[in-house]
């Protein structure tokens, strides 16, 4: 079975489910599809220990009874088959998608660097542990640290000890004039400032980092180095993230070209590719609120409102006043370019580690000597913690963009959508 | 409350519930056996790193991107 669409949406977090609400209106036909069981993106991602606010709740109720929205959850996009048609995946089976205008809103991952013991069973990114947590995760009377750099740390932290964790330290990278110069420019987002208090935590640290996960089959404890003391703590789970980095593979995939890591797009939210947009963290790491007004732009703009998107234009202007405030706070130390020994795994995948790779050229060259990032992911996790610590850049992926089942791609063969 | 079986023994879970937490509340947390031998559990949590791969059903799936159904066979890879 091929799908026709008008407006595909790819990812449905804030940006996407706002660029759905925005474009149905126009009667136009929408397929938004997305990765995961529910629609809600990483932040809203709903499971039996979340608490999800009313605002996504009611987006959600919102795109339910929009009869023009079909909302395919669990699928992912593998390949591109012919020119504006996806090949896409779920549990069961493989499809095409064709479509006239598409929303890239692929959203962010977190960005993790090696460091000795990282691959213990009981290490996890910041945001990860979080996303584990409403899955249902126990953590009720562990002891956790969690460490890294960006206000997600806290927001993790907060969720932890809802669920009964004892958080022994939030450690974070950036200094404390710089956190507490982001602090003071808080008021000027009045609703991020006051969740700032309910977020704010006695175990926070600046100045501190990771420098090893310790234990032998498991994590037992992390050595942190704590405003120049070196300190060690025993605990269950140690969940470490160092910022969001933009999914931009489908985009580069599709054309679309780069800005810094981000894809690029102007006032529309157009993408360089006609008839190609994109909103949300895949554009640059901002948060949810500029991720909803970016996307209700894109969504305006596909169906050709242009009114409507540009009215939004100067809210968006107010959030990314917020994303550039944040970005400056917490820009990563260089230190964290030397956690790293040796022996420590930098790709998870296919077990190669830096010492293997440190005395390479480029990616390329580093990928044909030693196999890294030919696994799994795809070089996701390495590629981006290469591109940190060496400046390597990673090229455009070729399909399938993840592990995929023969039958989806021999669906390729298939007679295409007439 | 769905009822799943990991590695052969069953666990009732609450609805809604990920594998990857499964995992966890069944069992030592591990979705995987590394090519060097190590064991590993998720990482990412969001459907990236692929650390949470399990045999599901007979299907390699995310643990972490499922959801626990009844009946539902799960198997960590040695």
């Amino acid at each position: 079975m091929n799908e026709i669409t008008d407006l595909l949406i790819i990812g449905a977090g804030p940006a996407g489910m706002a660029a759905a609400l925005a474009a149905a209106p126009s009667g136009a036909r929408i397929v938004l599809l997305d990765d995961n069981p529910l629609p809600g993106g990483q932040i809203w991602r709903d499971g039996p220990q979340a608490n999800l606010p009313g605002k996504a709740r009611r987006l959600r109720d919102q795109l339910r009874a929009c009869a023009n929205v079909r909302c395919h959850a669990g699928t992912r996009v593998i390949a591109c088959a012919t020119d504006k048609t996806l090949l896409v995946e779920d549990a069961e089976r493989g499809w095409q998608i064709t479509y006239d205008r598409l929303i890239l809103c692929t959203g962010a991952r977190e960005l993790l660097l090696p460091f000795p013991g990282w691959t213990l069973p009981g290490v996890t990114g910041a945001g990860g542990l979080q996303a584990l947590i409403k899955g249902g995760l126990p953590v009720r009377g562990e002891r956790l640290v969690i460490a890294g750099s960006g206000p997600l740390l806290l927001a993790s932290a907060a969720t932890a000890k809802q669920h009964g964790a004892q958080v022994l330290r939030i450690a974070e990278q950036a200094s404390r004039a710089n956190v507490l110069g982001f602090a003071t420019q808080l008021p000027r987002w009045p609703g991020k400032f006051f969740q700032s208090f309910s977020l704010f935590d006695h175990h926070y640290r600046t100045d501190t980092h990771v420098l090893e996960a310790l234990g032998r089959e498991r994590l037992e404890g992390v050595r942190l180095q704590q405003q120049g003391k070196t300190i060690e703590l025993a605990c269950d789970r140690l969940a470490c993230g160092f910022g969001l980095i933009p999914n931009t593979q489908l985009g580069q995939v599709l054309g679309c070209a780069l800005e810094g890591r981000a894809l690029a797009v102007d006032a529309w939210q157009a993408t360089s590719r006609r008839e190609h947009y994109a909103a949300g963290e895949c554009t640059g790491f901002g948060g949810s609120e500029l991720a909803l007004v970016e996307g209700a732009i894109a969504g305006h703009a596909a169906v050709g409102h242009t009114a409507a998107a540009q009215r939004l234009w100067s809210r968006r202007a107010r959030w990314q006043g917020f994303a550039q405030a944040l970005n400056k706070a917490f820009a990563l130390d260089a230190r964290l370019k030397t956690l790293a020994r040796a022996d420590t795994l930098v790709c998870r995948c296919e077990d190669v580690s830096y010492g293997e790779l440190a005395g390479h050229e480029n990616w390329r060259e580093a990928k044909l000597a030693s196999r890294c990032g030919m696994g799994a992911c795809q070089g996701r996790v390495c590629g981006a913690a290469l591109e940190h610590l060496f400046g390597w850049t990673t090229p455009t992926p070729r399909p399938p963009f993840s592990p995929a089942r023969i039958g989806s791609l021999l669906s390729l063969e298939e007679t295409p959508p007439t | 409350m769905p009822e799943v079986f990991l590695d052969g023994r069953p666990l009732s879970v609450a609805n809604g519930t990920s594998v990857a937490a499964a995992l966890a509340l069944g069992a030592d947390g591990c979705s995987r056996t590394s090519i060097s031998g190590q064991r590993r559990a998720p990482l990412c949590g969001m459907g990236i790193c692929q650390e949470c791969r399990v045999m599901i059903d007979g299907y390699r799936r995310l643990a972490c991107q499922t959801v626990c159904r009844d009946g539902m066979q799960v198997q960590t890879l040695p």
